[in-house]
């Protein structure tokens, strides 16, 4: 890539007033650390990736509100983790933390644990009880 | 209380906090060096292993082992802590900004409320540097941003308490000691070896061979899992490639300006020529990026684009392969 190729498209890092470093061949073949606003192919990857972890969240969204499994899992999505992660912020094993998905499990949960939920997803304990979506 | 502290832009964040740690030091170290004096470039494609739930693909070794290497090469000692208690790590970080020394954190990515949401996710491999502390802000370094920022106690624990795989637990690292006078010779042409050894390495899913296996993959995916799965996969390819650090393209390219340094450093031609080898090598990854997004952009589904892409990459396998012998040979 040359030096006056370094593409300055429209990104979310421009909509941020930032940049990313990159380096690039200047006119007498040397490389050089060029600053770019953004790549046009890299943007909609990006945007295809947030597409498919919002479909992910309203399929959560939807199975929740249809009683097939418990607000944890809606709120997992919504802060883009998955079930290691989650277990790994509960301090538990997997296996446990997926048995939270079942509304009837969920329901018979301590509120010590249902703190610890609300804390990790920084949402208070009614939220996470009542959920309204 | 600020440190005195150049903070300098980088393309990668490890490399970025190396160069600006050992610069406060008083070593002068382009980031191009440091990545290949820590033998930065690699491949390695993990299939039973789900991130961010499609197959996990590395275009760079773990973290911390760039800057572990190049330290051994260089004959730098480096300080490295981890903390189970909270507490305990903030009172070490305090303790070292009021002993004057600027120091590397590992943190995660997810809570860093300065990056933008398109950046956010669970990796818990970032780098950074803390300067300072003002009113119970931390002074940071962030070395992808081209400006400082600040962070408070409460978000800087919560980031370098970050869970998941690779959690961080506190880590941090700072240089104590750096050699005068050090010759590179050595450095660089062990640094070299050590890439295309772990290029050409024998095992199915690291260096060339585990690209040849992810072009195969590309193909497997669109029939068995289905055009969605297939797709989302693929971003994350690209996504590894091209965000998370700069992967695929951009580090073809940082490694070709440390083949310029190196090849100017021993008086190589060779190494130079090699140099402008990879540049093309690097153009071409960023041309199945380019590749990859029509896949989204025009929406076009057929098998013939997962045929292209497969192809492209296997002809990147074969081009680096070659290359890679050809380097091997020049040092």
């Amino acid at each position: 890539m040359k030096k006056n190729e370094v593409p300055q498209d429209d990104s979310p890092l421009k909509k941020h007033k930032s940049n990313e470093l990159v380096y690039a061949i200047d006119d007498d073949g040397k490389f050089v650390s060029v600053q770019s606003s953004g790549w046009e192919p890299k943007t909609i990857i990006q945007n295809q990736n947030l597409e498919v972890l919002n479909q992910r969240v309203q399929e959560a969204l939807n199975d929740v509100t249809s009683g097939k499994v418990s607000p944890i899992v809606y709120y997992m999505e919504l802060n883009r983790m998955d079930w290691q992660t989650l277990a790994a912020y509960m301090e538990q094993w997997t296996f446990f933390v997926k048995r939270h998905a079942k509304p009837s499990v969920f329901n018979k949960l301590s509120t010590r644990k249902l703190q610890k939920y609300a804390d990790i997803f920084g949402i208070s304990i009614d939220e996470l009880r009542n959920f309204k979506g | 209380m600020q440190l005195d502290f150049n903070h300098q832009q980088s393309a990668h964040c490890e490399n970025g906090a190396i160069v600006n740690l050992l610069n406060n030091k008083g070593f002068k170290i382009t980031e191009p060096m440091a990545f290949g004096l820590g033998s930065g470039l690699f491949f390695v494609y993990l299939p039973f292993l789900k991130v961010n739930h499609a197959p996990a693909v590395s275009y760079r070794p773990l973290p911390g082992v760039i800057f572990n290497r190049m330290a051994k090469r260089l004959g730098i000692k480096v300080k490295r802590f981890k903390f189970s208690n909270p507490a305990k790590a903030q009172q070490k970080l305090d303790e070292n900004l009021k002993n004057n020394i600027p120091t590397g954190l590992v943190v995660g990515v997810y809570h860093l409320n300065y990056f933008p949401d398109e950046y956010r996710f669970h990796f818990n491999a970032h780098n950074i540097v803390v300067f300072g502390k003002e009113e119970n802000r931390y002074l940071i370094s962030d070395p992808v941003l081209d400006y400082t920022v600040s962070l408070t106690e409460e978000e800087l624990e919560k980031v370098r308490y970050a869970k998941g795989a690779l959690a961080p637990k506190g880590h941090l690292y700072y240089p104590i000691a750096v050699p005068q006078n050090i010759d590179l010779t050595n450095a660089i042409k062990k640094a070299i070896k050590k890439t295309c050894n772990d290029m050409l390495a024998p095992m199915p899913i690291v260096g060339v061979k585990g690209m040849r296996m992810v072009a195969k993959a590309i193909l497997k995916w669109h029939k068995k899992l289905g055009v969605a799965k297939a797709n989302y996969n693929l971003v994350n390819l690209v996504r590894m490639q091209e965000e998370i650090g700069t992967g695929g393209g951009g580090f073809r390219f940082i490694y070709a300006a440390f083949l310029q340094e190196a090849g100017e450093y021993l008086n190589n031609a060779q190494l130079m020529q090699l140099s402008k080898e990879m540049a093309l090598i690097g153009d071409k990854w960023r041309d199945f990026a380019v590749e990859a997004s029509r896949v989204y952009k025009k929406r076009s589904n057929t098998e013939n684009v997962y045929q292209v892409l497969s192809n492209r990459l296997m002809e990147l396998a074969d081009l680096e392969e070659t290359f890679f012998k050809k380097l091997k040979k020049a040092v």
